[in-house]
């Protein structure tokens, strides 16, 4: 059990390519912290700088009180899931499970034991002498969990390790995974590219772009309180809607519409104004409102998703499937929903959190 | 050039590895390579003991000498009997296995084994089947009215030798083949069917344009067997005669160097040889480059 | 393709029969002719079917040998011919293995040299550096000896491209999963890319054991004693005195002794043979 402390770290590549500015991120003893962002933005080479895969450019990674720049990945007691699984073709389940422990030196009874605990927790007892080729992709994911499982290492590092999965079992392993990792209590850094992934399993979550930090967040707060137009776009199905917008006094325009925003006006003139799906409905006649061109729907079940325009910007809401569509209807927005971002920088401009983003994650019932 | 993303770190390990290929490599293949260039450029007194350098003498010597022409010519028509009839028949061969289905795991066990023969072993096969005296096919040839004799004919020991080469490579072709045939897709043909086209004009026209990469690359790789792997059929049974006729290049270089001793010439010749296998290689290594863009 | 031909379906058979008969009916004949006493070629033509002499031209041969024609005992041969080629196939995966691992997995200076020296090899087969590379050997006190047939011979660019290409096959992950498990380079290369090299090592062995059975020129420069001769140049030695006498009989045993041991190796491991020869080239 250890924490992790990353201080200003960035990664260089030989000929030049920056991959990685300025990461600073503590993770507690025990914490569950997943890394996000799109391909390319620099969250496998971070996790891989800190397993020790990757040499650290600048900055310093600790892991407990320790500077583990120099040190080999053998020796900064962590473990590895990666996305391939990385099972040793040639040998018995077993034996990779077993490998890591027996080039420690770990005497045979304890490695017996540790495989025969892991394998219990895992429900793969019954493959232990079968070699990867014979088992399922799902049963490979279990063995490559054991085998980081079996070393009671300080630090789990999970690169992608879903991603080769089918949908459905991706859910259920996705469970299996908090589910360990609870019962385990051992500090977790996770890096996938899926964002219901890194919601679902985080305790707090790290939205990586370009090789930097955008937000860190918990799974609520980074919903529901965007630091950019880049988190508010990536994190949430479907995206958050940003449209151009302007802001005169206390009213809000939007192309040739305009609605009262009831003091939420954190500034004036030109703003992006963000706005999730779900917080807008259809309007009733005698409401202030935004005129919609309806141009195609989704059935999602419990909801459909409607897309048009607004003046020319594209607009996506999520209403009840019960609820009547006309060609000239109008959208209302309740405006302590809205989220605003410089124009420029794309940051979210000071003003009202709302106040799910600081609900405390829901701890299980034990 | 790759490497993994991830290296080992360590100083001297990799050249702890890399030290016997490499001091094998440098003591017989690139010093000796090396003294043969600089010898190519010296010629010694009768006895051996001094040599005066005669910057290109001994190649333009060489260019004059009929029998090393002679040698040229010879290599010609031998590599390219070789590669022609030993690709020809190959290609017919593979083309009837990838037709059947069943049998032709058995068939291909009976075609593949001369590979493994050594080629003074092949030489010597065929040595016997011609053989004036006691070999099938002088006899059966004697009955047409021709009298084949290889110890006197120019012509005879020529295709004597090109038919025990063909003999030996005709395996290795067609293992090949049956990879490029089993590579071109099996809806093309069908497509062509559907075109109307029959099976003939199927394969001329879809399936043999297709193989063309297989067979240009068993074309660089035939010469090549023909001028550098031959050395066994000819020393064990023409040595290169009647009258120089069957006198390939790399019989040559060891008659002259070996027998005849003529160290300049002889180094000369092995120096020409060399940049003949470099563009070869060359030839070769471009072509894997262009497969590989596919 | 649903397509019925009866007569493309002769044709496909005919062929293929002709072509087995191409490939098979030299050896046929030798063997039948191995089969015979001497005398049975003083009609002017080779007999057809089986003789009576198969125990006495073989057992002579293999016990005896011509030692006035530079063919000793054929056991002796074949023994040298065996380890020979079994040197030159270990040697060979042995050098070449642990070249492509360095450069494979290691990131150092010379690396980009070293790989060229490796593969100007190909560009220099021993035919044709014949004089100095006898000389070298000469020199260096190798004539007559095992090492003098053997190390010369087994640096090898197609090996070592052959792993080469292999191990850039290997996922990352498996070096990187056994650094986390605290393998060091030796360790790795020994528990996980030897094992997994299996297939590999074992069809580039057959090619190389052919290639080293097979060598012809570079044995029949360095062994001047009868000690050292290998088979395939103890037939021909045999052949150049026999000949004259018309003892085609002995000549075509000895062809067969030589041949046999590579042939049955190709035949029983067709499958790794095809694979080390596609492979090879590419």
């Amino acid at each position: 059990m250890a924490s992790i402390d990353v201080e200003s770290v960035g990664k260089v590549y030989t000929g030049g390519v920056r991959a990685v500015s300025d990461i600073r991120l503590n993770i507690a003893d025990g914490e569950f912290i997943v890394l996000v962002g799109p391909s390319g933005c620099g969250k496998s080479t971070l996790l891989r700088m800190i397993a020790g895969l990757e040499t650290i450019s600048e900055g310093e990674v600790k892991i407990g009180a320790r500077v583990v720049n120099e040190v080999e990945p053998a020796d900064r007691d962590i473990a590895m899931v990666f996305q391939n699984y990385a099972l040793y073709p040639h040998m018995t389940v077993y034996n990779n499970l077993a490998y890591g422990l027996k080039n420690r030196g770990t005497p045979k009874a304890e490695i017996d034991a540790r495989v025969a605990e892991a394998a219990r927790m895992l429900e793969i007892t019954q493959y232990l002498e079968r070699k990867p080729r014979a088992l399922s992709g799902g049963q490979r994911q279990r063995v490559a969990m054991g085998r980081a499982i079996v070393r009671k290492p300080a630090a789990f590092l999970f690169d992608e390790p879903l991603s080769n999965l089918d949908a459905k079992l991706r859910v259920s392993m996705r469970g299996e995974i908090k589910r360990l990792q609870r019962r385990l209590g051992t500090t977790s850094i996770y890096v996938t590219h899926d964002q219901l992934e890194a919601m679902t399993l985080a305790d707090r979550l790290v939205v990586l772009n370009g090789g930097r930090i955008e937000q860190i967040g918990a799974p609520l707060e980074v919903y529901h309180a965007p630091a950019s137009t880049f988190v508010a776009s990536f994190i949430g199905s479907p995206a958050m809607n940003l449209v151009k917008g302007e802001l005169h006094g206390d009213k809000l325009a939007i192309g040739p519409a305009m609605i009262a925003l009831n003091g939420f006006a954190p500034t004036s003139g030109a703003v992006t104004i963000g706005v999730r799906a779900e917080d807008l409905r259809i309007a009733r006649e005698d409401e202030e409102a935004l005129p919609f061109r309806l141009e195609y729907t989704e059935e999602l079940g419990a909801q459909r998703l409607i897309h048009g325009t607004v003046g020319d910007q594209q607009i996506t809401a999520a209403v009840s499937p019960e609820i009547a569509l006309s060609p000239d209807m109008r959208i209302a927005i309740d405006a302590k929903r809205l989220h605003f971002f410089s124009i420029d920088t794309g940051k979210r401009l000071p003003g009202n959190v709302p106040a799910e983003a600081k609900l405390a994650p829901a701890e299980p019932v034990l | 050039m790759q490497t993994k993303r991830t290296v080992f770190q360590s100083r001297v390990l990799p050249y702890f590895l890399l030290a016997p290929q490499l001091i094998i490599t440098l003591i017989f293949f690139v010093w000796p390579a090396a003294q043969a260039i600089w010898q190519s450029f010296l010629r010694q007194d009768p006895f051996g003991l001094k040599a005066t350098f005669v910057w290109f003498a001994n190649y333009t010597r060489l260019l004059d000498d009929p029998d090393y022409l002679n040698a040229l010519g010879a290599t010609f028509v031998f590599s390219v009997g070789v590669t022609v009839l030993s690709m020809g028949l190959s290609l017919m061969f593979a083309v009837a296995v990838n037709r059947v289905l069943r049998s032709g795991r058995f068939y291909t066990t009976l075609l593949v084994w001369p590979y493994a023969v050594a080629p003074a072993a092949a030489g010597l096969l065929w040595w016997f089947m011609f053989n004036p005296s006691v070999g099938i096919i002088p006899y059966l040839l004697s009955s047409f009215g021709y009298e084949w004799n290889h110890r006197l004919h120019t012509g005879d020991a020529m295709v004597l030798i090109i038919i025990a080469a063909a003999w030996k490579q005709i395996s290795y072709n067609f293992l090949f083949f049956v990879a490029g045939l089993q590579s071109v897709p099996q809806s093309l043909s069908e497509a062509a069917a559907i075109d109307g086209a029959g099976p003939f004009k199927r394969f001329w026209t879809v399936v043999f344009p297709l193989l063309s990469p297989t067979t240009f690359f068993l074309a660089v790789i035939n010469i090549t067997y023909a001028m550098f792997d031959t050395f066994g059929i000819v020393d064990a049974t023409t040595s290169g005669g009647p009258s120089q006729s069957t006198n390939i290049l790399v019989y040559k270089v060891y008659a002259d160097g070996f027998i005849g001793l003529n160290l300049g010439p002889s180094a000369a010749q092995s120096v020409i040889l060399m940049l003949i296998v470099v563009v070869l290689t060359v030839v070769q290594f471009r072509w894997i480059e262009r497969k590989v863009q596919y | 393709m649903v397509e019925n031909r009866p007569f493309l379906n002769f044709l496909t058979h005919l062929v293929l029969i002709l072509g087995v008969l191409m490939v098979v009916f030299p050896v046929y004949l030798a063997f039948i002719a191995s089969t015979h006493g001497p005398t049975d070629f003083m009609s002017g033509i080779v007999p057809l079917l089986p003789g009576d002499q198969f125990s006495a031209n073989y057992g002579y041969l293999l016990g005896t040998g011509e030692s006035t024609a530079g063919a000793p005992p054929f056991l002796l041969m074949l023994g040298n011919s065996l380890a020979m080629a079994i040197m030159i196939a270990v040697g060979k995966i042995a050098i070449s293995i642990i070249s492509a691992f360095a450069i494979v997995y290691f990131r150092f200076p010379l690396r980009v040299p070293a790989f060229w020296l490796i593969f100007m090899t190909l560009m220099l087969p021993v035919e044709v550096r014949i004089l100095p590379t006898y000389k070298v050997v000469a020199d260096l006190g190798m004539l007559n000896s095992y090492s003098g047939l053997v190390i010369p011979v087994i640096a090898s660019a197609t090996a070592t491209f052959l792993f080469r290409q292999f191990f850039l096959t290997v996922p990352e992950e498996m070096m990187e999963a056994a650094r986390v498990d605290g393998a060091g380079p030796m360790k790795f290369f020994r528990d996980i890319l030897l094992p997994l090299s299996r297939t590999n090592i074992a069809a580039l062995f057959i090619i190389m054991f052919i290639y080293g059975w097979n060598q012809y020129l570079w044995p029949m420069l360095i062994t001047t004693e009868p000690h050292y001769y290998t088979v395939v140049m103890g037939i021909k030695r045999l052949a150049n005195v026999l000949d004259g006498d018309n003892q085609w009989n002995l000549v075509m045993a000895g062809v067969i002794l030589a041949g046999l041991p590579p042939v049955l190796v190709i035949i029983f491991m067709q499958r790794l043979f095809v694979k080390g020869l596609v492979e090879t080239e590419k």
